[in-house]
């Protein structure tokens, strides 16, 4: 099985024990895709981090962007944006880089 | 794409069976479907929704959290049949605050669950293009 930084990822790479995350994985994760992680990525991250501690599942990307709009301003709320900032998906990048599973519904 | 109205009955307890999970990701993929989703808690089906689950014992995820994100899926229809609750004892007041926010009402936090009779859900039942029963 492949890691990184000593932490077991899946075929997709994803963490496979959600308990391994630690920052640095999401920088090394993120590396790996060429993307060197600013302010606005870690609020994303971090948000979907506390999405799941609270709902147990990580958030399609509809509800992510409402959210998203909600919490960092309206001009933050859309795809567009998100997608600038995980170009293979806010969901599917965005919760590999946090550490949690793919998200429910996500092809 | 027309919407449709999708009822997903259920009807047995959280764990012990997949079927409380395994209905959950289907509504929750379904959601995405922007299509008119409604839930129905019928017989130990009730027991999903109630306050204060705890799973510490069985070395399960406690997936109850789940429901209040219900409403951030725009799914915010959920009936409970009074005649199980009353069957097992249970009261509205046993029942997890589900709440979503209404959007053509100032975003006014609301709640989600209706305790109706099963005469009632049987009503709404043959008003949905599909039942899916768990």
């Amino acid at each position: 099985m492949a890691d990184i930084l000593g932490a077991d990822v899946d075929e997709e790479g994803f963490l496979v024990n959600l308990k391994d995350w630690t920052e640095e994985i999401a920088v090394e994760m993120a590396k790996g895709d060429e993307i060197e992680l600013s302010k606005e990525h870690w609020d994303v991250i971090n948000f979907l981090r506390n999405y799941f501690e609270e709902y147990q599942i990580a958030p399609a990307v509809r509800v992510l962007t409402k959210a998203i709009g909600k919490q960092f301003g309206k001009e933050k709320g859309n795809s567009k944006y998100l997608y600038s900032l995980f170009p293979y998906g806010p969901g599917k990048q965005g919760c590999r880089f946090a550490g949690l599973p793919k998200p429910t519904g996500c092809i | 794409m027309a919407t449709k109205k999708f009822m997903y009955l259920n009807r047995k307890a959280s764990y012990g069976t997949a079927y409380a999970i395994e209905s959950l990701e289907v509504v929750l993929i379904a959601a995405a479907f922007e299509q008119d989703v409604s839930l129905a808690f019928i017989d130990d089906g009730v027991y999903q929704i109630i306050e204060g689950q705890n799973t510490d014992g069985i070395g399960m995820k406690n997936f109850s959290k789940t429901f209040h994100a219900l409403g951030d899926y725009d799914i915010n229809k959920l009936y409970v049949s009074a005649e199980s609750l009353e069957e097992r004892g249970l009261t509205a007041d046993d029942l997890m605050p589900l709440v979503y926010e209404d959007e053509d009402d100032d975003w006014a936090e609301k709640t989600s669950v209706k305790i109706v009779s099963n005469a009632e859900l049987s009503k709404i039942m043959s008003d949905q293009d599909v039942c899916l029963s768990f």
